[in-house]
C-alpha cells in the first residue's frame, strides 16, 4: 500500500533530484573537504555552492550559514550563544507555543539562574505585540519566537516582532523550521539576527540543520571542535547531507510558488470538504496568517489517536494533538495555550501537506475520513449528548 | 507509534459489544473527556445470575476501546462474583499485553466493571446531581469545596494546582472565585482544626501516594524509589534505576517527589534519601 503522507510537518520525502546529487558523496567522492589533496579539496568545492544556495534561499551571505546537524541544534547553538555573548544579562522572552527544542531548553535554563517569559497566545494562536513589547528589558538577553507553528501553521509577525527587539538592542533568534521553503524570507531586509532550519522538513534529508547568524553579530560556538564552518561548529562536514541540502534550498525557492498556490488550494479543499461534511469539527488556528499547507481540525468527542489508527488502516499519514498519541496525560501544549477546550483538543488532527501530493490523495482521504469520524462517535459515551448542547450553544 | 499486539489491533478496529443497554441492571460511567479517556458499561443478568450481555461506550484511544471491548467479552456468561475477580492484568493479558503507557486503559476497564456490580448492588451511577464546574478536566463543585476546605485555599491558582480545576480553557475561573468567597464565608472565624493523622494512617498514604503518583512517573524515566522507614515527618527513600545514577535525582526528590507527597499527604514531610 502506497502511503497518503500528509504529515509533511514532521518530516518530508527526500526530493529524488536531492538523493541523486548526494550519492557520489558516500562511496565516489567521500574525501574529507579540509584535506589538503584534491581528491578532498573538490568537495570542498561543493559544500561552497550548497551554502551559496542557502544563502540564495534565504536573502542571506554565505558568510552567515552555519551547517549544523540539525533544527534543535540550531536553536540550542543560537540560544547559548546569545547568553554566552550577554553575560549580564538573564532574561529570555519566547512563546508558549514554542517547538520543544527551544521550550524544554528554555525550561532548563531557568533552573540555571536565566527568567523565562513565556508569551501567551490567544484563542487563534496569535501574539499580542503589546504584550510583548511590555516584557522586553534591559536584561533581556534574547527573544525567541517560532515563525510559523509546527501544529497549527500559524505565522507570527516575526519581521515586527524583530525589529522590536533591535530597536532595544536585544538578540533575537527565530526557529523558522516550518516556515522556510513555505514562505518567502528574505533576511537582508529583516533585522533577524539569528535564524534555525531543518533539512529534513524541505526534502532533505534527517541529520542536517543550518543556523543563519547575522554578520556582526557576536557568536559562541556550541560544539567546539576544529576549524570547520570558521570555528563555529566543529565537527567533520556531513557532505552528502550538506550537498543535498543546497539542492533542496534551490528546490524549495523554485516551488515556493507550487507551494502556495497548488498545495494551498489542496490544504483548502481538504480543510472545506472536511469541515462541511463533518459535524463538530473546527480548524485550529488562525486561518488568515497560516502557512499553506497546514491544518488542523479537531473533531469533537472523539480521541486522535483512534482517528489516526483508523486513518492508519488506509495508508493515511497525519498526526494528533491528543494526549494518547504525546505519551502524556495532556493534550499538546500548542493546543492548550490556545485555550482550545479539552473535548476539542484530545480529537485533533493536523494534515500537512507537500508539493508531491495530489487530488487523487485529497479526494481518498474525504472519502475515508468521515466514516471513521462516525465509527468512533457512534462509540463515545459523549457524541450524543455534546452535539445536543453544541446545537443549544 | 505505539506496540500493540494484533488482538488490541483488533479488538478496536472491530470492537465487540459496543452501545448501552437501557434496562441494564449495572451501570458505570468513569474517566472524564479532560483525561482524554472515558468509558460507560452497562451489563444485564439472565434468570440464572449470568452475565447476558454486556455494553460500552469508549471516548479514548486505541487500547482504551479494546480494553473495554474485551473486558465485556470476557464477563459473558459469567456470575457478578465471578466477574468481581477480574483485574486489570487481566484485561491486559487477554489482548496480549499493553504498552505500560497505556496499562491505565485496562485499569478503566476494570473500575467500570467493579463500579457497575455496586451500581447492581444498589450504590448510585457516578452521582449525576454533582456540578461540574471545570469541563475541560471534569472537577465538580463540591471536590473544590473540599479542597479549598481542607487547605485552606484562598485564589484560583491554588484551586488549580490542588485539584486541577481551572487549568484547561480557564474559562470556569469567574465560577471557581465564587466558590472560594462562598466557602471562606462559611468556614467562617473559626478556622478548621487539621485532622490529625496517626502514624500508621502516613505510613499508608505515603506508600500509596508513591505507588499511584510517583513511581510510575519515575518508571516512565527508567527510574525508580523504594520507601525504606517513616520516622517523624521524615520519609527515608532509596533510589533505583536511572534515579540512582541521576545527577538530577536531587531535585527530583525535592521538586517532584516531595512536593507531590506533601500535596497528597502531609503538608510538613521531608524526603531523604538513604543508601539501603
Amino acid at each position: 500500500m502506497k502511503p497518503v503522507y500528509l504529515d509533511n510537518n514532521a518530516t518530508t520525502q527526500v526530493a529524488p533530484e536531492v538523493l541523486e546529487v548526494m550519492l557520489p558523496y558516500f562511496d565516489k567522492l567521500y574525501g574529507n573537504p579540509s584535506s589538503m589533496h584534491s581528491f578532498g579539496g573538490q568537495v570542498m568545492q561543493e559544500i561552497r555552492k550548497a551554502r551559496e544556495q542557502l544563502a540564495a534561499l534565504l536573502g542571506a551571505s554565505t558568510q552567515e550559514i552555519i551547517f549544523t546537524s540539525c533544527g534543535t541544534e540550531s536553536d540550542n547553538a543560537a540560544i547559548r550563544s546569545a547568553l554566552a555573548s550577554c553575560p549580564d544579562k538573564k532574561h529570555i522572552v519566547t512563546s508558549r507555543v514554542e517547538h520543544p527544542a527551544v521550550r524544554a531548553l528554555c525550561a532548563h535554563l531557568a533552573t540555571h539562574g536565566y527568567r523565562v517569559t513565556e508569551l501567551p497566545v490567544d484563542g487563534e494562536g496569535r501574539l499580542d505585540m503589546q504584550q510583548y513589547a511590555r516584557a522586553l528589558s534591559p536584561d533581556t538577553a534574547i527573544v525567541s519566537l517560532m515563525w510559523a507553528n509546527n501544529e497549527t501553521g500559524v505565522i507570527f509577525p516575526i519581521e515586527q516582532a524583530a525589529q522590536m527587539a533591535r530597536e532595544r538592542n536585544i538578540l533575537f533568534h527565530t526557529d523558522a523550521v516550518q516556515a522556510v521553503g513555505k514562505i518567502p524570507i528574505n533576511l537582508a531586509d529583516t533585522p533577524i539576527d539569528m535564524l534555525s532550519l531543518s533539512g529534513h522538513k524541505l526534502h532533505a534529508p534527517k541529520g542536517i540543520g543550518v543556523l543563519y547568524v547575522r554578520k556582526g553579530t557576536k557568536f559562541s560556538p556550541f560544539l567546539v571542535g576544529g576549524h570547520q564552518e570558521r570555528g563555529r561548529r566543529g565537527g567533520t562536514e556531513a557532505t552528502p547531507s550538506i550537498i543535498g541540502m543546497g539542492v533542496a534550498a534551490e528546490l524549495a525557492q523554485k516551488k515556493m510558488d507550487i507551494e502556495n498556490s497548488y498545495v494551498k488550494a489542496l490544504r483548502d479543499r481538504l480543510e472545506n470538504t472536511i469541515l462541511n461534511t463533518v459535524a463538530n469539527t473546527k480548524v485550529n488556528g488562525d486561518r488568515e496568517n497560516r502557512l499553506p499547507n497546514t491544518t488542523n481540525i479537531s473533531f469533537e468527542f472523539v480521541e486522535g489517536e483512534g482517528i489516526l489508527l483508523m486513518m492508519d488502516e488506509f495508508g493515511i499519514c497525519a498526526s494528533s494533538g491528543s494526549a494518547c498519541t504525546s505519551g502524556s496525560l495532556q493534550p499538546s501544549h500548542v493546543l492548550r495555550a490556545m485555550g482550545v477546550p479539552f473535548t476539542m483538543a484530545h480529537g485533533s488532527i493536523r494534515f500537512s501537506l507537500s508539493v508531491y501530493n495530489t487530488d487523487e490523495e485529497i479526494d481518498f482521504v474525504i472519502e475515508k475520513l468521515p466514516p471513521i469520524i462516525d465509527t468512533l462517535r457512534n462509540m463515545s459515551p459523549y457524541w450524543k449528548t455534546g452535539a445536543h448542547l453544541c446545537r443549544e450553544a | 507509534m505505539w506496540d500493540y499486539t494484533d488482538k488490541v489491533k483488533d479488538h478496536f478496529l472491530n470492537p465487540r459489544n459496543v452501545g448501552e443497554i437501557e434496562d441494564a441492571d449495572g451501570v458505570a460511567e468513569v474517566g472524564s473527556i479532560a483525561c482524554g479517556d472515558a468509558l460507560k458499561f452497562t451489563f444485564k443478568l439472565d434468570e440464572n445470575g449470568k452475565i447476558k450481555e454486556a455494553k460500552f461506550k469508549t471516548f479514548g484511544c486505541a487500547s482504551a476501546i479494546a480494553s473495554a471491548s474485551a473486558m465485556t467479552e470476557m464477563i459473558k456468561g459469567m456470575t457478578v462474583e465471578e466477574a468481581a475477580k477480574i483485574t486489570n492484568q487481566d484485561i491486559a493479558n487477554y489482548l496480549g499485553g499493553l504498552p505500560q503507557e497505556k496499562m491505565h486503559c485496562s485499569v478503566m476497564g476494570r473500575e467500570a466493571l467493579e463500579q457497575a456490580i455496586s451500581n447492581y448492588k444498589g450504590a448510585p451511577v457516578r452521582a449525576e446531581e454533582e456540578k461540574i464546574v471545570c469541563e475541560c478536566f471534569g472537577v465538580t463543585e463540591k471536590e473544590i469545596e473540599r479542597a479549598i476546605h481542607e487547605n485552606r485555599l484562598t485564589t484560583v491558582e491554588e484551586v488549580t494546582n490542588y485539584t486541577k480545576a481551572g487549568g484547561g480553557c480557564e474559562t470556569c475561573h469567574p465560577i471557581i472565585q465564587e466558590i472560594i468567597d462562598r466557602t471562606i464565608t462559611q468556614m467562617g472565624a473559626a478556622p478548621a482544626e487539621r485532622p490529625k493523622l496517626s502514624n500508621l494512617r502516613k505510613i499508608k498514604m505515603i506508600e500509596e501516594t508513591l505507588e499511584r503518583e510517583i513511581r510510575p512517573a519515575l518508571k516512565h524515566d527508567g527510574g525508580d524509589i523504594e520507601l525504606v522507614d517513616v520516622v517523624g515527618n521524615r520519609v527515608l527513600v532509596a533510589t533505583r534505576g536511572a534515579c540512582a545514577s541521576c545527577q538530577a535525582s536531587d531535585q527530583t526528590l525535592k521538586n517532584f517527589v516531595e512536593a507531590k507527597l506533601r500535596e497528597l499527604v502531609w503538608p510538613e514531610l521531608v524526603v531523604e534519601e538513604v543508601s539501603a
